[in-house]
C-alpha cells in the first residue's frame, strides 16, 4: 500500500515557536520519506537534544531521541547492527558542532551509510539564546549580554575535511529544494551531511528570514535579491567520478572554497559528493564476508534456549 | 608423595619477552598436569620499565599467588634488586653473572623511593648496593644461587649450531631463562619444545631458533647447575583442563551467549578483551551459516556506549568493555539506557583510581561508582565475578539479566582477573542458557514500547520489525515513548522502572546473588577477584584447625540485603576483604543491612592480594590481635 505524506506524521503536539525554521525541515523530511516510499518500520530518526531533538517525535517512523552531542554514536551503532534500516540523524549546530564535534569528525572517517542533518541557527534556543558554534565572532544576537567571543565553525568545511562523502546545504524555507537534497542524501552510498540554515525567530535576530531574503540589502524592493543562491544553478560540479587523487583534491578544494562564501551571497545545494569511498559496511564486509547477508541484528544466537555458537576449536587450543 | 607448591618468577624490562617466557613456563607446567596460577605486573610503559610474571604451580587446585618465590630467573639487574628478598630459604635464583658488579645507581629505572628503602635495608645488613650485595643477603638466608653468563650461552650456542646471528640476540634471553629454569627443576625437555612450537606456530623459523636455544640452555642447566631442592617431574593431568588468560573468560562468554556487537575504546586493562574478540570475530554456528561479532574501535568511550545502545535497539546483544576512566565517560548514556529500558552490558575491568591512578595496576576501586553511576534514579544491575571461570558463565547471565529485566548491566571485573593466567576446567557453553525476556518477534497494531504492565516489564520491540515502531527519549515519556511532563504519568513511569529492582531480587536465583562457602563465627564478606586469595587463605587456616566462613557477593546492585543478612545470621564477626581504600563493599553492606563491619582487610597498593597476606591478617583477627583496618602491602 502506497504511503501518503500524512502517514509520516505523528499526532504529537508540535511545540516549536511560531515561524520556526524547524517546521520546514521536518516537513521536508516527511515529504522525502513519502516520495521515496520508505516503509515506516524500516526507517529510524535519531535526534539530539534541543528544539531539533523533538523532531523524532513528530515523524511516524522509529524515533530515538538521544543525548546532547551524541546522536551520531547511537545512529551509527544501529546502522552497523542492522544495515537494512534507513537511518537519519538530526540535531542542532550546538549539538553536532559544539559538544558533539568529536563524534562529527570521527563519523566522517567512518563513512557509515546514513544521513546527518544539522538544524543550523547560530543559537542555543532551548536554553534561551546563547551563542552556538556557527555564530560569528563579534556578533550579538538579542539575548547575548555581550558580543560573541568565539570564532565560528564552518560546518561544510569541517564535514569536507572530516571525510563525509556527501556534503550539502539547504535552507529551511525552501522546502522543495530541501526535500530534494534529503532524498539525494539518503540515497547517497555513504555518510551524507546536510547543513540546513534555519532561522530561529525567537533568539537569532541577525540571521532572520528577512535577512536571508536580502530585505536589508537595498532600498528599492525591485532590486532586492535573496542572499541564498543554488550551486546547481551556477553550474557547480560537486561529484567525484574517478576518485583519482587529483580529482578528489580539486573537488574537495572547490567545496572548501565555496563553503567560505557568506554575507551577501550564500550558496545552497551539493558542495561535494564522492561515492567511490567505501562505506563502513563494505569495510566490515572485507573482514566479515557474510556481513550484509547476516548482520548482527539478523543473527540467530540460540537453539532450544542454549547457545548455538561453537567455540570448541578455541577451547581445544586452550586445553592442556 | 610430597605436595608441590612452587612459585617461579621471571622479570625483565618491558618488551624483553617476560610475558612470552611466562607463557612457555605456564604451558609446560599445565601440560605436565599441574595447576597454574600466574599474574603479570607491569608499568604504564611500552619499553624499558620493570615487568614481571609470578607463576605459581601446584598439584592441587589453587586460586591465588603466595608471597614466597621458589625460583627466580633474571636476565637484568632490576629484577634482582626488586625481588631477591621474595625468594624463600631453600629456593633459588638463576641470574646473569655479567650483572654481579652492577650497583643500584646504574639501573635508571629504579625509582628513588624504592632505592631509598633498598639502601636502608642493605646498610642494615652491611652490604654494598650491588647485585653481589643483594645476592649475598639471599645466600645468607639460604637461597641457592645459579650464576650463568647469558652472553656465553648465546656464543656457545651460535658456535654449536653454526649461526653467528645468534651471538648477540638478547631477545632470546627469555627463552634461555625459561629453559635454564626447567632444566634445573627437571621438567621434561619435550614439553618445553612442544610449548615453543605451539607459541611460535605461525613462525616456524623463529620456533626453530628458539628450540635450539631452549635445548642448549636446558642441557646447560642439567650439566652445570648444582642440585636444587625442587623437582617438578609431572603429575596426573586432570582431563578437560584449559590454560586461560583473564580477559578470555568474558570474551569467550560473549561469543557464546550471542553478543554480536562490541564497540570499544582502548584502555588498560580492558582492551585486551576487545582485541581478542575481534581476532575471533568470525564465529562457527551449529547448523547455521557463520556468525560474527562486530568489534568497532570508536573515538571515545561515549561513542562506544552510544553504539552499543544503538546496536541493542536493533535487538542485537551488544556490549562494551572498559575501565574506570572510560566508564566515567559512559555514565550519562547509562542513564539513558536505564530510562529507555535498553539491555546493554558494560564489562568493567577496574584498575587503581582515582583519576588515571595506577593505570596498569589492580584495584577494586569502582564498586560504589558503578552502583551509583548516573544522575537520577533508574534501575540497573551491577554484577561481579570472582574468578575467570565464573566470568565466562556470568557473562551469559549478564546478557540474560539485561534482556529479562530490560536494564543496563555492569559486569565488574578487574586488573587482577585480566592479567592472570590460570588453569581451570574447560568452559562448557551448554551450561549457559539464553533467555531474551520479552523481546518480540512480531508486533500487533497499537504497540506501546513502555506499556504499563503488572510486572513492570513491557514487551520489547526492536528497530526494523513490522509494526514495531516505538519512540525513545531521555525525557520522561508516555507509554509510546513520547515526551511527557505530566506529574501523574511521571510517577507511574518512575514507579514502573524502579519496580524492576524488586523484580530482579525476586527473579534471580539466590545462588547467583551470593555464594556461601560456609558461615563461621568469623565470616568474610567479599566480592570480585579477592575471592581467590580468600579461598586459599581459608584453606591454609583450616589446616591449622581454624575455620573461617566466607560469603561472596555477586549481585552488588540491587543489593540482596535479606538474603545476605540471613546467610550471616550465625556469623559473629564480619570481616570485609577487598582491594580498595575505603572498604566499599563494607559501606554498601552497612547501608543495606545496618550491620557493622568488624574488621576490614584492604589493599590499595595497586598489587593483587596474595593468600599469604590474607592468611596473616585473618590469623591476627582470630587471635584478637588485629587492627580494625588491616592494610596489605605485599608485592613489587
Amino acid at each position: 500500500m502506497a504511503l501518503k505524506l500524512s502517514d509520516y506524521k505523528t499526532e504529537v503536539h508540535n511545540d516549536w515557536c511560531p515561524g520556526c525554521g524547524d517546521f520546514g525541515i521536518v516537513n521536508a523530511i516527511q515529504m522525502a520519506l513519502a516520495e521515496m516510499g520508505i516503509q515506516r518500520d524500516k526507517a529510524v530518526m535519531f535526534s539530539g537534544i534541543g528544539c531539533s531533538g523533538k523532531t523524532s517525535h513528530y515523524i511516524n517512523t522509529y524515533g530515538i531521541h538521544t543525548l546532547h552531542g551524541r546522536v551520531l554514536t547511537f545512529a551509527q551503532g544501529a546502522k552497523i547492527a542492522n544495515p537494512e534500516m534507513t537511518v537519519v540523524a538530526v540535531g542542532g549546530d550546538g549539538d553536532g558542532l559544539g559538544i558533539g564535534a568529536g563524534h562529527f569528525v570521527a563519523a566522517g572517517r567512518r563513512n557509515v551509510d546514513m544521513t546527518y542533518i544539522i538544524f543550523d541557527n547560530g543559537v542555543y534556543g532551548l536554553t534561551k539564546g546563547q551563542a552556538s558554534p556557527t555564530l560569528k565572532l563579534g556578533e550579538k544576537t538579542k539575548s547575548l549580554p555581550s558580543p560573541n567571543t568565539n570564532s565560528n565553525v564552518n560546518p561544510i568545511g569541517l564535514a569536507v575535511a572530516s571525510g563525509f562523502t556527501f556534503v550539502a546545504r539547504g535552507y529551511s524555507y525552501d522546502v522543495r529544494h530541501l526535500k530534494d537534497l534529503i532524498i539525494q542524501a539518503v540515497n547517497h552510498k555513504g555518510l551524507s551531511f546536510l547543513d540546513v540554515l534555519q532561522p530561529c525567530p525567537t533568539y537569532n535576530d541577525l540571521n532572520t528570514r528577512d535577512w536571508y531574503a536580502g530585505a536589508d540589502l537595498v532600498e528599492e524592493a525591485q532590486q532586492r535579491h535573496s542572499r541564498i543562491y543554488k550551486l546547481e544553478e551556477q553550474g557547480f560540479e560537486p561529484v567525484v567520478h574517478y576518485n583519482s587523487e587529483a580529482e578528489v583534491d580539486e573537488k574537495l578544494s572547490q567545496a572548501l572554497i565555496k563553503s567560505l562564501e557568506w554575507g551577501n551571497k550564500i550558496p545552497i545545494g551539493i558542495f561535494y559528493k564522492n561515492e567511490l569511498v567505501s562505506p563502513y559496511a563494505v569495510r566490515l564486509q572485507d573482514k566479515i564476508p557474510n556481513y550484509f547477508e547476516n548482520p548482527p541484528a539478523k543473527q540467530n544466537i540460540s537453539k532450544n534456549g542454549h547457545p548455538n555458537t561453537d567455540i570448541s576449536n578455541i577451547l581445544d587450543s586452550l586445553e592442556v | 608423595m610430597s605436595s608441590v607448591d612452587f612459585t617461579w618468577l621471571i622479570g625483565g624490562p618491558q618488551g624483553s619477552g617476560v610475558e612470552s617466557g611466562a607463557n612457555v613456563f605456564s604451558k609446560v607446567c599445565a601440560e605436565m598436569g599441574y595447576q597454574v596460577f600466574g599474574k603479570r605486573e607491569f608499568y604504564s610503559n611500552i619499553k624499558g620499565e620493570h615487568s614481571y610474571f609470578a607463576v605459581r604451580v601446584a598439584d592441587k587446585k589453587i586460586h591465588s599467588n603466595i608471597n614466597d618465590v621458589t625460583l627466580m630467573v633474571s636476565f637484568d639487574a632490576e629484577t634482582i634488586f626488586r625481588h631477591f628478598d621474595e625468594v624463600a630459604s631453600g629456593g633459588g635464583i638463576i641470574y646473569d653473572s655479567e650483572l654481579e658488579h652492577i650497583d643500584t645507581g646504574k639501573v635508571h629505572t629504579l625509582d628513588t623511593p624504592f632505592k631509598d628503602r633498598l639502601h636502608a635495608f642493605l646498610e642494615l645488613k652491611n652490604k654494598p648496593f650491588t647485585i653481589s650485595g643483594v645476592l649475598e643477603v639471599a645466600k645468607e638466608k639460604g637461597v641457592k644461587l645459579y650464576p650463568v653468563s647469558f652472553k656465553n650461552i648465546l656464543e656457545k650456542l651460535s658456535e654449536e649450531v653454526g649461526n653467528p646471528k645468534l651471538r648477540g640476540l638478547v631477545r632470546m634471553y627469555n627463552v634461555l631463562g625459561v629453559s635454564l629454569s626447567l632444566g634445573l627443576i627437571k621438567m621434561p625437555v619435550d614439553s618445553l619444545l612442544d610449548s615453543i612450537d605451539n607459541i611460535f606456530s605461525k613462525k616456524p623459523p623463529i620456533a626453530e631458533i628458539n628450540k635450539q636455544a631452549a635445548n642448549f640452555s636446558y642441557s646447560y642447566a642439567t650439566n652445570n647447575f648444582q642440585t636444587f631442592n625442587y623437582a617438578l617431574t609431572g603429575t596426573q593431568k586432570e582431563p578437560g583442563t584449559i590454560l586461560v588468560q583473564g580477559f578470555q573468560g568474558t570474551a569467550l562468554g560473549k561469543m557464546v551467549c550471542g553478543c554480536r556487537m562490541q564497540p570499544y575504546y582502548p584502555i588498560t586493562p580492558a582492551s585486551d578483551e576487545s582485541v581478542y574478540l575481534e581476532s575471533h570475530e568470525l564465529l562457527e554456528i551449529l547448523d547455521d551459516r557463520p556468525g560474527s561479532v562486530a568489534v568497532i574501535q570508536t573515538e571515545d568511550e561515549i561513542c562506544a556506549m552510544g553504539m552499543a545502545i544503538g546496536g541493542a535497539l536493533t535487538g542485537t546483544r551488544s556490549a562494551t568493555c572498559t575501565s574506570g576512566p572510560g566508564f566515567a565517560l559512559m555514565t550519562e548514556m547509562l542513564g539513558w539506557a536505564g530510562m529507555n529500558e535498553v539491555p546493554v552490558v558494560i564489562t568493567n575491568y577496574q584498575r587503581s583510581g582515582p583519576s588515571t591512578g595506577l593505570p596498569t595496576r589492580h584495584g577494586q576501586d569502582d564498586l560504589l561508582f558503578a552502583v551509583f553511576a548516573g544522575h537520577g534514579d533508574f534501575p540497573k544491575i551491577v554484577y561481579a565475578s570472582g574468578d575467570i571461570e565464573e566470568s565466562f558463565y556470568d557473562t551469559g547471565s549478564c546478557f540474560n539479566y539485561a534482556e529479562i529485566f530490560q536494564v543496563p548491566v555492569i559486569h565488574m571485573m578487574d586488573k587482577f582477573h585480566a592479567s592472570s593466567v590460570i588453569t581451570c576446567k574447560r568452559f562448557d557453553p551448554q551450561k549457559i542458557t539464553i533467555n531474551r525476556g520479552k523481546l518480540l518477534e512480531r508486533v500487533d497494531d497499537g504497540y506501546r514500547r513502555f506499556e504499563l504492565t503488572d510486572d513492570g516489564v513491557s514487551p520489547r520491540s526492536r528497530l526494523g520489525i513490522d509494526n514495531g515502531i516505538f519512540w525513545n527519549t531521555g525525557d520522561e515519556s508516555d507509554e509510546y515513548g513520547h515526551i511527557t511532563e505530566d506529574p501523574v504519568l511521571r510517577v507511574k513511569m518512575m514507579d514502573k522502572r524502579m519496580s524492576r529492582l524488586g523484580l530482579i531480587l525476586k527473579e534471580i536465583p539466590l545462588s547467583q546473588q551470593a555464594t556461601s562457602f560456609g558461615v563461621e563465627e568469623h565470616t568474610i564478606i567479599s566480592w570480585g577477584s579477592a575471592k581467590g586469595p580468600i579461598l586459599d587463605a581459608i584453606d591454609m587456616l583450616k589446616k591449622e584447625g581454624i575455620s573461617i566462613g566466607f560469603v561472596q557477593l555477586k549481585l552488588m546492585h540491587p543489593f540482596p540485603a535479606d538474603y545476605v543478612s540471613s546467610l550471616l545470621q550465625n556469623a559473629k564477626i564480619i570481616i570485609d576483604v577487598e582491594a580498595n581504600h575505603s572498604g566499599q563493599l563494607g559501606k554498601l553492606f552497612k547501608q543495606n543491612i545496618q550491620r557493622d563491619i568488624d574488621y576490614s582487610i584492604l589493599k590499595y597498593s595497586g598489587r593483587a592480594m596474595t593468600s599469604t597476606e590474607v592468611y596473616d591478617a585473618l590469623k591476627k583477627i582470630v587471635e584478637n590481635n588485629a587492627n580494625k583496618r588491616e592494610v596489605l602491602m605485599h608485592g613489587a
